[in-house]
């Protein structure tokens, strides 16, 4: 029986939905006994609260701060510590903003960390967790040997938690102190691509270009991905050609997604890209080479030059749906 | 600057497709040993930072590099080195096996008796994947971290000025000096780091660079200091404990299409994707 913390992810004044991948975290690390709670916390939690109310937590508990507006590990770690202390297991997204704050936390506990867990199994109140290692050549089973535990959940391997209805109260919690640290650290702001498409993690389908799209990157891949209603993603090398934005990077070093489909063009499929996208339901590759190892995840691959492949692709699709 | 750079050998990624799971454990026979990729930037980063980006040989400050394991991982530490690191340490940790924990403890102690104003983490080794160390040994010190850094500029070698690569964009962060940093892959673009003496207009190559011939060989005379992990800390103890390894989910194999049309209608009818 183990009662487990949920760090809700916030950003907007919105709780994200990579925060619905640790709640089903939570529910199958419950499921034979013990409960779990939400955590809010950051400025508007309160607003952003009424959410996860309907997940079936326990409580839902909020520390609403003007001083916590940005994702600052040294000033929202104390609080999420505190609070982690009622708790046995604290959980978290393996996102950029869990993977900066999780081990913090765990450090505060003196809690064993288990990070970017795919899976969970708990047998006689022991939970043993699975998660990826050598860039998914291999998956290892875990177990933490600390009293308290914290985890970060891989979004891709969590499916999103629907709500389960009834109401969970919503309580507030005080912010603890921000750790002496955080008067060395200035938030000078954050610079996104601004982008109408969805989310990579939460995508249906994705549309994945390589170094081989050049400055085409955008003229290529716009059509189709407009014509699938799919996010963008790019290989490590389109980004730091600079064709596509480094938020846009799939694999062991960028996003981990797996969508029902991705569509990956001109993309050779080295394991470091491999890590980040293996996991999607269907796999189209286009690739002019017949020997490129992105075939040998493709369930469907087409050898083809893609600047031919792609605009016939997006009117054929368009053909197909009149 | 003082520059910490803690490092790991790990099995060479580039053929981490060998990585094999028998059986429970994992079958690493006939991998060899290289610098995690990300430790190799963290240290390219350190030298850059140190140096006056026109005149290699013009240091505004000291590079160490430390590692934890058997006498055989000295090699690693021989090869930073040789790519300039100016001092190594070894923790001898026997034969243990140890977890990013002990190493963030273990490196409190270490850093306490060295006293730089920068500790420069890779983000992660790429075999664990854990990415756990920077932040914690920045919890263990009670100083700022800065994760993931793309790009990073000093600040009169005062403080840090960290372009962090987060999933919705980019976080800029001013951080004070002494702070923990760890580094992503676009820290070794050519205009990813800016030390507070090297020219606005210096552009470094891309990458980290090769020891050359002479500097290998200047290595070996380079100090290379041995420390016992029970001196830097008491409790080895692991947090984590890793019990048996399983292959990845198989895929199964896929088909090629002839062509566009083939391609749709599969995804149509068969996937159900489209
Ligand atoms: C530590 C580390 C971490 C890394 N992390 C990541 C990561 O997170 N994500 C990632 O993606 N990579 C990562 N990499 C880089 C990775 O190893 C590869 O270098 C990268 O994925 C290659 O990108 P690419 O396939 O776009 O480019 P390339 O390897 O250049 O491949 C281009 C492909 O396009 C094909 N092509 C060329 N022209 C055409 C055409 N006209 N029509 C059709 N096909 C064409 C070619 O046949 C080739 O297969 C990492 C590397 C390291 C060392």
């Amino acid at each position: 029986m183990s009662n487990i913390l949920v760090v809700a992810e916030m950003s907007d004044g919105k709780v994200r939905k990579s925060t619905h991948s640790a709640i089903t975290f939570a529910r199958e690390a419950t499921k034979a006994g013990g409960s779990f709670s939400i955590l809010v916390i950051g400025a508007g939690a309160k607003a952003a609260a009424a959410e996860v109310t309907t997940f079936g937590a326990a409580k839902v508990l909020v520390c609403d701060d003007a001083s916590l507006k940005d994702p600052v590990c040294e000033r929202l770690a104390p609080t999420v510590a505190a609070v982690g202390q009622g708790f046995d297991i604290v959980s978290i997204t393996a996102s950029s903003f869990g993977k900066d704050l999780a081990p913090r936390v765990a450090a505060k506990l003196s809690a064993g960390y288990a990070p970017d867990i795919s899976g969970v199994k708990v047998d006689g109140g022991k939970a043993t967790y699975r998660r990826p290692v050598y860039a998914g050549n291999a998956y290892v089973n875990v177990q933490l040997t600390t009293a308290k535990g914290v985890v970060s959940v891989r979004q891709s391997e969590f499916s999103a938690a629907e709500p389960s209805g009834g109401a969970s109260p919503i309580e507030d919690v005080a912010m603890t102190a921000h750790d002496a640290a955080a008067s060395k650290v200035t938030f000078l702001g954050i610079e996104a691509a601004k982008s109408e498409r969805p989310d990579l993690g939460e995508a249906k389908v994705i549309v994945a270009g390589g170094r081989a799209l050049k400055e085409k990157f955008a003229e290529v891949l716009d059509p189709l991905a407009n014509e699938l209603g799919a996010a963008i993603g790019a290989s490590r090398a389109a980004c730091d050609a600079g064709y596509a934005p480094a938020e846009l990077q799939v694999g062991q070093t960028g996003r981990v997604v797996a969508p029902a489909l991705y569509v990956a063009i001109g993309i050779s499929g080295a394991i470091q890209h491999l890590a980040g996208m293996k996991g999607s339901k269907t796999i189209v590759a286009i690739n002019k080479d017949a020997e490129a190892p992105i075939f040998q995840v493709a369930d469907y691959g087409l050898v083809q030059d893609l600047f031919g492949a792609v605009p016939a692709l997006v009117s054929e699709i368009k053909k197909a749906n009149a | 600057m003082k520059i910490l750079v803690p490092l790991k050998r790990v099995a060479d990624p580039d053929n981490a497709n060998k990585v094999k799971v028998n059986a429970g454990k994992l079958v690493t026979t006939g991998l060899e040993w290289k610098p995690n990729p990300f430790d190799e930037y963290a240290v390219e980063t350190a030298l850059r930072l140190t140096e006056n980006g026109t005149n290699p040989k013009a240091r505004m400050g000291e590079v160490v590099v430390v590692t934890f394991g058997p006498k055989d991982c000295e090699t690693t530490l021989r090869a930073m080195l040789g790519t300039g690191a100016d001092r190594a340490i070894r923790v001898d940790t026997g034969d243990e096996t140890i977890d990013g924990d002990v190493v963030a403890r273990a490196l409190k102690a270490l850093v306490e008796k060295e006293k730089p104003d920068l500790v420069l983490c890779g983000k992660q080794a790429v075999d664990g994947d854990s990415g756990q160390v920077a932040q914690q040994l920045a919890e263990y010190l009670g100083w700022p971290q800065a994760t993931f850094a793309g790009t990073i500029e000093s600040e009169g070698d005062k403080a840090l000025i960290v372009g962090r690569e987060v999933d919705g964009g980019t976080i800029k962060l001013k951080v004070e000096l002494p702070a923990v940093v760890s580094v992503d892959l676009r820290i070794v673009a050519p205009k990813s780091v800016k030390g507070v003496h090297t020219p606005a207009t210096h552009a470094y190559p891309e990458g980290v660079r090769f020891a050359a011939l002479m500097a290998i060989m200047a290595a070996k005379k380079k100090p290379l200091a041995e420390v016992k992990l029970a001196d830097l800390t008491g409790d080895a103890a692991l947090k984590i404990q890793y019990l048996d390894y399983e292959p990845p989910p198989a895929r199964k194999a896929g088909v090629k299409v002839k062509d566009v049309a083939e391609l749709v209608t599969r995804l149509k009818t068969e996937a159900k994707v489209v």
